[in-house]
């Protein structure tokens, strides 16, 4: 399977699929690529991305790295610096944290630090969310904790489409970039136009238009945004949903504009609410678009509570497509 | 029946706004009495419940005659008060007409410089706790003291200002809508932008997406004990409103004297062919020359709006019309140079008692094209008007007054009316004001016509 | 403030220890017998002499700088440690790199960064070597691949295994040289960095500076085992202990490992044994270490050492004085030019945050 696929049969591949053939594009477009990262190689992949990579392009390029986030971390870090396009894979955002200090510390800062001198031209790929009943230590969402800081770019690619396609101009970013792939959209599959262009990862993209409300949401909680508008329409309520896409720096244009047509915003967002990315949304519709809203800005957050482990406990403490039905409503009146 | 005037002799009674049973409090407006100058509502000066009603409508009385007894109040039946009103003159007795200024009433205006002082340290500590600024409650109590009741009150109701969302106070900046007078729909009553549509508009209301639980389509009467919050939140639009018309518009003045000789002849023997309840006043015959007169110079007649004037797709005259619980609304009498003289005249009363009771149409209260406002009972004999934006013109009407005039040669005493035009410079010039005045005057020597 | 060199005690250096350093001394006696490699090893010694003398009349100079606010925020001295990144410097070449911790002004003037970029740097002026940007422990320079100035302990460390990592896939013949301290030692970002680093036979040089003291904690509180290069070298790299006061033997210890490095079979570890005369920055009351102990590393100094090493063989008496001048003229001249230096226009504030926007 190769990106140049020019027939004109719809072809259906999943997430991860497509986030597959975007390294694999990436690994046979450049030879400075490489991946690193826990039980990439042999293993495939903890969430399977990487299958069949290892046989096609070697050790060398698909590094299985010991638990050391910190160190491999770094160690992506130098090499960027030292004139290769490292990809590394942190396993689970969980586990970012304990390479949080290379991240902050270094990768956002030494292009300032150093006056300019030192561009860090490197991407890191984590799997994000909750879901799956992984319990309180492995359910964290903390993308709005890395889009709080600059010298990043934040991205999270919601639809097969994008994960098919943030990849490249990640890697031609010479920045560092994080990309977040919700863990329960591996699964989803859908057929991409294989004609379509380049994503402009800077863009936020209405996934479904609407009049009546603006529900802004991104990653894993698209899937229950547009459920939610479905319901919505039986309700005779047309809801705009506008995936961000992009987490750092925000589209604030597109969310604006839209608010400014429907005139009520709902923010969906897996994070806590309190401090959360959604915090920031809602900020920043009540600085900017403060005279077109006709009731306060809605936020679908989880539960301020670790995710427990219970089913219908985890269900109850995530953002569910019922929640933002109910919160559209609200807004709406 | 109070006197309304150093030479009222007598009055009669048109209309009793309240019914046996109805609790009333000093300054409420009770009735409506005609006089040989104007209708006028009177008020009464007790606290308590309405008894008997001692004189039916189109009944003629004396000044001095009880018209109703009030139980329990403060003072003795309303009778005696009136009375001694009677003895102290007119000048001491407080009245309001259709077209006066804001009337506040006599013992109970919301106290602007009251004194905390005149508040016992508890009831000051309890206005302290509750966040209560003392200085605007509304005292209920004897001589107007502020009791425990009223600063709880004064707590609950203390958001005056109108709840309304940023979009729909933008709306209604744009419609020069008044928020406090817009029903909300939202959630607690906020007012959102398609409430303040729905108050501009003249059809219904846009329909809401979402079946929301139905709200009643306009404000009942307030309860009385939220009128001092109303009071304040009206005289802050008021205020707002005026501001605005200073800011913005560049007025001129015109002032003309209208000979009056003909028009009140001709109404009189007009009345006396008419039941009490339709009998016209002068205020009627000015409105309706007023309405042909702009019909004749539509430049005034519209608004001014981005830069442009705009002419009003009818004459809609504005009536300002003061009311009891202080403040001044001016809703629109549409069509008003289409009505027959009959039929302004019960739009009129229709209007001044609705407007007084709350219960003005939304309509009513955005389409005004031009604006009337008639002190004359006031005693004022001419008016310098502020325009209510985004009207262009306000005529002011003065007492009616013998005056000393020239006909034919001949000195004369003629009952004339000093009527004043304020305009915007932005959307007319001179002249075209006083081709209205001209028409204006014209008009009112011919009655017979209107 | 400056130090006395000229005065030594002699006594205590023959504690020293390393057979590098004893054959060093024997030396003079051979150079009789071959001038002109006699010449070319006085010639080294003061080079290496004048590069000790320069970091430590520049961070004499800092302490006074400092103490007149010139320079602000943190201050980490080296006096004392210059032996170090002078004699490992000595084993690298201009293709190779360092990574530095924020006590890295020895290390940048070793590695050639100028003084006076160093010291704009620390005035905050836009001609420092990082803008102004980064201040006394993020001084950056590309072009001589000097990767900082670090202030998070350990926090070089992944940073130059991955520079280590870019070399060895490119195939390039080059070593990354990364400095840490004894209380790095202790972070597990050394510990995960030394594993991967022999796992992927990395070609990185790893040099720990210890002076004996994690800011205020002593070694023998901070570590169960303080034996740093034994612990190292369970992880299977070769690793020594070299004398960090005596610069020659420093630098004999680095070139063999840098030799061992460009080999291609991993990663070498060296544990320099040295000593900070001062305290742990400039903020520091310096409370927990015993004014004897000082005064007893100070007989050691590596500048009096080399010093007396260098006259016994013929030099004249005031040629370190002579040295001396030359590098306080440059110092002087350095201080100088910060002091008219321009500070970035604040409009250019948010600079640095992102890359200029280029075609790659």
């Amino acid at each position: 399977m190769t990106a140049q696929t020019t027939g004109t049969k719809p072809r259906r591949i999943t997430y991860r699929e497509a986030m597959r053939e975007a390294l694999r594009e990436a690994l046979r477009s450049d030879e400075r690529v490489f991946l690193m990262g826990e039980d990439v190689g042999r293993y495939g992949g903890c969430f399977g991305v990487s299958l069949g990579l290892l046989e096609e392009f070697g050790p060398e390029r698909i590094r299985d790295t010991p638990l050391s986030e910190s160190g491999f971390v770094g160690a992506g870090i130098g090499a960027a610096l030292g004139g290769m396009r490292p990809i590394v894979e942190i396993m689970t955002v969980n586990f970012s944290l304990l390479a949080l200090d290379q991240i902050l510390n270094n990768a956002a800062t030494l292009l300032h630090m150093s006056g300019g001198q030192l561009a860090v031209p490197l991407v890191i790929r984590m799997t994000t969310g909750a879901g799956r009943q992984v319990a309180a230590q492995h359910s964290h969402s903390l993308e709005g904790w890395y889009a709080h800081i600059p010298g990043i770019r934040v991205l999270a690619p919601a639809t097969v489409a994008d994960a098919r396609s943030v990849l490249a101009p990640a890697l031609a970013d010479p920045d560092p970039v994080l990309i977040f792939e919700h863990g329960g959209l591996y699964n989803a599959s859908d057929d991409p136009d294989p004609s379509a262009g380049p994503v402009d990862i800077e863009r936020a993209a209405i996934r479904r238009s609407g009049t009546d409300a603006t529900v802004v949401t991104f990653g894993g909680c698209l899937p229950k945004a547009l459920a939610a508008a479905d319901q919505l329409a039986g309700h005779g309520v047309s809801a705009e949903v506008i995936d961000l896409r992009s987490l750092r720096p925000l589209d604030d244009a597109t969310i604006m504009s839209s608010v400014a047509r429907t005139h009520h915003a709902v923010v969906v967002d897996e994070a806590w609410r309190t401090g959360s990315l959604a915090a920031e949304i809602s900020a920043r519709i009540t600085e900017q678009a403060f005279y077109e809203l006709d009731a306060p800005v809605e936020r679908v957050c989880s539960a301020e509570v670790p995710i427990p482990y219970a089913h219908q406990l985890e269900e109850a403490a995530l953002p569910q497509a019922a929640d933002i039905v109910a919160a559209v409503r609200k807004a709406v009146g | 029946m109070p006197s309304l005037g150093a030479d009222m002799d007598e009055g009669t009674l048109i209309e009793w706004l309240v019914h046996p049973g109805d609790h009333v409090e000093r300054g409420d407006i009770v009735a409506v009495v005609e006089t040989a100058k104007s209708t006028i509502e009177i008020e009464c000066f007790d606290t308590g419940t309405v008894g008997r009603l001692l004189v039916e409508p189109a009944t003629t009385v004396p000044v001095g005659t009880p018209l109703a007894v009030i139980e329990d109040g403060a003072k003795a039946p309303a009778a005696a008060s009136h009375q001694a009103a009677a003895r102290r003159g007119a000048a001491s007795a407080q009245m309001s007409a259709p077209a006066a200024s804001p009337a506040p009433a006599p013992s109970v205006p919301v106290p602007a410089g009251r004194k905390p002082a005149e508040v016992s340290p508890i009831l000051r500590h309890l206005a302290h706790e509750l966040h209560v600024d003392l200085a605007a409650v509304l005292g209920t109590g004897p001589g107007g003291r502020i009791t425990h009741a009223d600063i709880e009150h004064a707590s609950r109701t203390r958001r005056t200002r109108p709840r309304a969302s940023p979009l729909a106070r933008r709306v209604a900046g744009e419609l020069h809508i008044d928020l406090g007078r817009v029903h909300g729909t939202g959630k607690n009553g906020v007012i959102r932008a398609e409430d303040v549509r729905a108050a501009a508009a003249p059809s219904a209301p846009a329909p809401s997406a979402v079946p929301a639980e139905d709200a009643p389509p306009r404000q009942p009467p307030a309860p009385r004990a939220a009128q001092p919050d109303r009071a304040a939140a009206m005289r802050r639009s008021i205020a707002d409103l005026m501001s605005r018309s200073k800011r913005e518009i560049p007025h001129y003045y015109l002032a003309a004297e209208i000979d009056l000789d003909s028009a009140l002849n001709w109404m009189r023997e007009r009345n006396r062919r008419l039941e009490v309840a339709d009998r016209l006043v002068p205020a009627a015959l000015m409105l309706k020359a007023a309405a042909r007169a702009l019909t004749e110079v539509p430049e005034l007649n519209g608004y001014w709006l981005n830069d442009r004037y705009v002419p009003g797709a009818g004459v809609h005259l504005g009536v300002a019309i003061s009311l009891r619980t202080g403040g001044l609304i001016a809703p629109a009498l549409h069509d008003a140079d289409r009505l027959p003289l009959s039929e302004l005249m019960s739009a009129l009363r229709d209007l001044t008692s609705r407007a007084r009771a709350g219960r003005l149409r939304a309509t009513e209260t955005a389409d005004p094209t031009m604006t009337v406002t008639n002190l004359g009972d006031q005693g004022v004999e001419r008016v310098y008007g502020v325009i209510y934006p985004p009207q262009v013109a306000l005529l002011g009407l003065g007492k009616v007054t013998e005056r000393p005039v020239a006909v034919d040669g001949l000195l004369g005493v003629h009952p004339g009316v000093t009527a004043t035009l304020a305009a915007d410079h932005r959307a007319s010039d001179g002249a075209v004001g006083a081709r209205f005045l001209t028409a204006l005057d014209r008009l009112l020597q011919k009655p017979e016509e209107l | 403030m400056k130090a006395d060199h000229t005065a030594t005690a002699r006594g205590a250096r023959g504690t020293s220890g390393s057979k590098q350093a004893r054959s060093a001394r024997r030396r003079p006696a051979a150079a009789k017998r071959q001038p002109h490699a006699a010449r070319e090893a006085t010639d080294h010694r003061r080079e290496l002499l004048r590069q000790m003398l320069l970091i430590r009349r520049f961070e004499d100079r800092c302490v006074e700088l400092y103490s007149a606010a010139k320079i602000r925020g943190f201050v980490h001295l080296y006096i004392g440690e210059e032996a170090v990144a002078v004699g490992v410097n000595q084993a690298l070449t201009e293709a190779d790199a360092v990574v530095a911790t924020y006590r890295e002004h020895g290390h940048a003037l070793a590695r050639g960064v100028p003084a006076d970029s160093i010291m704009s740097e620390m005035y905050g002026r836009s001609t420092g070597c990082s803008g102004g940007r980064g201040g006394s422990m993020h001084l950056f320079d590309a072009a001589r691949r000097f990767y900082g100035g670090n202030a998070i302990v350990g926090g070089g460390i992944p940073l130059a295994c991955g520079l280590a990592l870019a070399d060895r896939m490119r195939g390039e013949n080059r070593v990354t040289c990364c400095f840490f301290g004894d209380g790095a030692f202790a972070e597990g970002e050394f510990h995960e960095v030394a594993n991967l680093a022999v796992l992927w036979r990395l070609p990185l040089l790893l040099v720990c500076e210890n002076n004996l003291y994690a800011m205020g904690t002593a070694l023998s509180r901070e570590h169960a085992q303080t034996d740093l290069a034994l612990r190292a070298a369970s992880y299977g790299m070769p690793a020594w202990p070299v004398d960090g006061m005596d610069v020659l033997a420093v630098e004999a210890a680095a070139r063999r490992a840098a030799v061992a490095v460009r080999a291609g079979g991993g990663p070498c570890f060296l544990e320099a044994r040295t000593y900070r005369y001062r305290a742990h920055s400039m903020y520091d009351p310096d409370r927990y270490r015993d004014k004897a102990e000082i005064e007893r590393w100070k007989s050691r100094d590596p500048i009096d050492a080399l010093a007396d090493a260098v006259r016994a063989e013929g030099e004249p008496a005031g040629f370190v004085d002579e040295i001396a001048q030359k590098v306080d003229a440059e110092i002087d001249a350095a201080v100088q030019s910060a002091e008219q230096a321009p500070l970035e226009p604040v409009e250019g504030l948010l600079r640095y945050v992102t890359s200029p926007a280029e075609t790659s």
